[in-house]
């Protein structure tokens, strides 16, 4: 056990502990709040494992544009604030997701920690500069074909929000909601 | 010096929640949360692998900027569509059946 294994292990179990919280809790707006957590804390794993640029990228795009867009999405359907029970399935479906779950886990680790889990890796840090070089050296097409990429999202988030409903039967008619 | 099996370990807890989360939930928000967790499981894990196996490419780094970009593109999308949904039935609930 060296120091960066306890650091790794304190700041990963702080990351399992609220990505468990952010999908099992009953508030909806705790949930996001959760997931705050757990981005950020992941993104202080990236620094553990001594990719800095990864970090910050987490930090910025992640806990910065994705959780508010989360946030964002959770206020425009009127979200409860408190706890909502009506909001939870049923106990078979969560009992059967949870088996899943743990089945997904134990697959997993039954695959990745006999094969690499007994090698150990020295995080080098600082290298950033080599990041970029790739990047917009042999990564350059890839990168440019996911700018467009972003555009296109872009593009059909905004035709997806205009696109005309064909029955307007929402409950809730505008009119009642602005006076 | 660090031990690859606790990131690994890592991996797979969040993998194990994002997928309980897409499966219980009956918000659709919720259930994107579980695939936001899902796509930050293999982010760790190309991290994990670019450190352990250091190319000259540095391919795990950079795939993972990738899928940070892919997954804000992704997530973009899903709320635009989370939203037509709300405007047409009222509710996200994904448990019910569609109007």
């Amino acid at each position: 056990m060296t120091s960066l294994d306890i650091l790794f292990g304190a700041v990963g179990l702080i990351t399992a502990a609220s990505a468990v919280l952010a999908v099992t809790t009953q508030r909806l707006v705790h949930a996001a709040l959760w997931l705050v957590v757990a981005l950020g804390t992941l993104a202080g794993c990236y620094l553990i494992l001594g990719a800095e640029l990864v970090a910050l990228v987490q930090l910025l795009v992640y806990v910065g544009a994705v959780v508010v867009l989360v946030l964002f999405a959770l206020m425009l359907t009127r979200a409860p604030m408190g706890r909502s029970p009506e909001h939870s399935s049923s106990a078979v479906q969560r009992i059967a997701a949870a088996v899943i779950a743990a089945g997904t886990t134990a697959l997993l680790a039954g695959v990745l920690l006999p094969a690499l889990g007994g090698e150990v890796l020295s995080a080098q840090t600082g290298d950033t500069k080599a990041i970029a070089t790739q990047l917009f050296g042999a990564w350059v097409w890839p990168f440019e074909l996911l700018s467009v990429l972003l555009l296109m999202a872009l593009i059909a988030a905004l035709a997806v929000s205009r696109m005309p409903t064909t029955s307007p039967t929402s409950p809730v008619p505008a009119e009642t909601e602005s006076t | 010096m660090i031990h690859v099996w606790l990131p690994l370990a890592l991996v797979c807890v969040l993998a194990g929640a994002g997928a309980y989360g897409v499966i219980a939930r009956r918000n659709a928000v919720l259930v994107l949360i579980g695939v936001e967790l899902i796509l930050n499981s293999a982010n760790l894990l190309f991290v994990t692998m670019g450190s352990v196996r250091g190319d000259t490419l540095r391919t795990g780094q950079v795939l993972t900027l990738f899928l940070i970009t892919i997954a804000a593109a992704e997530i973009g999308v899903a709320l635009a569509v989370i939203l037509a949904l709300f405007r047409k039935r009222g509710h996200i609930d994904l448990s019910e059946p569609g109007a």
